[in-house]
């Protein structure tokens, strides 16, 4: 098989208050994959996506990205193949206009000019927000927010695309377009969330991770057709919501 | 509107297109000269004045625009009106009351340095975008990391407004309403808790820097003036 492009083996990892959040973590997605990472709050999820693009550092076990080691020596090489939209645009979206912070990333790796200018613009072409470029980030949406987030991390040409929530606080809308623009990209995504049918519509393959270690990992229906299974990590599905019907 | 913008009043004067270096070295020679005028020069006051008037003119910046702005002086009004009681030397009798006469000369000095100076600062934030002034401090090549500073204070200033806005309505709406001092460590802990949220956003924010491959300082070519192209 081919190298993996995410690639976790044993990833344990405890914060310096003592709190440990990851008991070994064993995760492999594969390119063109897209993958749900599913579990409660506190289970780990947000202190497992930190350690994608080194902003942790493994306490045991270890990361690579298409076969590159995340350590100290590749992290600005790391930090382009593995691109993560934050759950708050507001966090992520920081320049005076849409267009600066799109080009922030891709200019941190060297890019000028001609070229910069190119990579934005395809950048925000790929998620339908070239039309607001010269816009200040606080002027717009939070969907289109959202949007223009994706496509910061879209300038910087990852290999995979990690969205953690992508759905939360949307509007029914704003969700729907958001799940288009993720299906119509080519590159590998991995997406936290806690919104099951989204998960079902965007990722053929679901992980579970409850209490630091991968519970589950499965075709989503299967997981989510699953009551004990679910239950047993705490979680649900919608009210009237049939995994097999849709 | 924007906190940032709720000082500008656009339009398209001389004043507003002159580039925002030239007036921020302006202000700053005006106010040097304000600060450095002797106690007590009134007919000087008086000149500084004139002019400030005409530039407000030319800008055709609505005066009531300015006026309202002007309550950011009241704490220096305050404490101008407190000096001729407090302060020591030479009592004279001013409508039946005993006032020190060298306190009423720093009261009066104070009184119409600030009003310049204010005035002065609030018709350079009238007439010119933020985004053109941090390009301007940039351009009289201020240290980036302070203009980068300024530029995300900018960019957050109306985030945390709207959280303490929330805040606000959130204890309002739980029948609270801050009528005296009895209520004053409410409103202490709401704004400590504002502090805390906005200091948990910086390192988020910080965290999404890195993670496009922030290593420190802004990409060459990638600094406000490059992108006001």
């Amino acid at each position: 098989m081919s190298t993996p492009v995410l690639d976790v083996r044993g990833l344990a990892h405890a914060y310096p208050d003592g709190h440990q959040a990851l008991y070994g973590v064993d995760l492999h997605v594969h390119a063109g994959e897209r993958v749900a990472l599913l579990g409660p709050n506190g289970a780990g999820k947000t202190t497992l996506v930190l350690h994608l693009n080194g902003i942790l550092t493994a306490g045991a076990g270890s990361v690579a990205v298409s076969g590159l080691p995340v350590t100290k020596a590749n992290l600005q090489e790391i930090r382009r193949r593995v691109g993560i939209v934050f759950q708050d645009p507001d966090d992520q979206l920081f320049m005076p206009r849409v267009r600066d912070d799109v080009a922030f990333g891709p200019a941190n790796l060297g890019l000028r000019g001609a070229a910069l200018d190119r990579r934005v613009l395809e950048a925000l072409e790929q998620v339908g927000m070239a039309a607001y470029a010269d816009r200040p980030p606080h002027h717009l949406s939070f969907g289109q927010r959202r949007r223009v987030a994706v496509a910061t991390v879209l300038a910087m040409e990852p290999e995979i695309l990690v969205l953690d929530e992508p759905s939360s606080n949307l509007d029914p809308a704003s969700r729907r377009e958001l799940a288009e623009i993720l299906e119509s990209l080519d590159v590998t995504v991995l997406m936290v969330t806690h919104d099951l049918p989204y998960a079902l519509q965007l990722c053929e393959r679901s992980v579970i991770l409850s209490d630091g270690v991968v519970a589950a990992d499965a075709p989503t229906r299967e997981l989510l057709s699953d009551a004990a299974l679910m239950a047993a990590h705490r979680l649900e599905l919608p009210y009237g919501f049939d995994p097999s019907h849709t | 509107m924007s906190v940032g913008h709720r000082l500008l009043a656009p339009g398209d004067s001389p004043v507003h297109r002159c580039p925002a270096h030239l007036k921020v070295l302006g202000l700053l020679g005006f106010m040097l000269l304000v600060v450095a005028t002797p106690a007590a020069w009134y007919p000087a006051y008086g000149g500084y004045l004139l002019v400030l008037a005409v530039v407000i003119g030319v800008a055709r910046v609505p005066p009531l625009h300015l006026l309202r702005r002007m309550v950011v002086e009241v704490p220096f009004v305050v404490f101008a009106i407190v000096l001729p009681f407090v302060a020591h030397g030479e009592q004279v009798e001013v409508l039946g009351l005993m006032v020190s006469q060298p306190g009423l000369v720093a009261a009066g000095t104070l009184l119409a340095k600030a009003t310049l100076g204010v005035l002065a600062g609030l018709t350079l934030a009238a007439t010119t975008e933020p985004h053109d002034l941090l390009v301007g401090l940039e351009r009289l090549r201020l240290p980036s990391m302070l203009v980068q500073i300024m530029s995300f204070m900018v960019r957050y200033l109306d985030v945390v407004t709207d959280d303490l806005r929330r805040q606000h309505i959130a204890l309002s709406s739980r029948g609270f309403t801050a009528r005296n001092p009895r209520h004053w460590p409410v409103l202490a802990r709401s704004i400590g808790a504002l502090f805390i949220r906005s200091f948990e956003r910086g390192e988020r924010i910080h965290l999404a820097m890195l993670s496009r491959g922030w290593s420190g300082k802004m990409p060459r070519g990638m600094s406000s003036e490059m992108s006001n192209r």
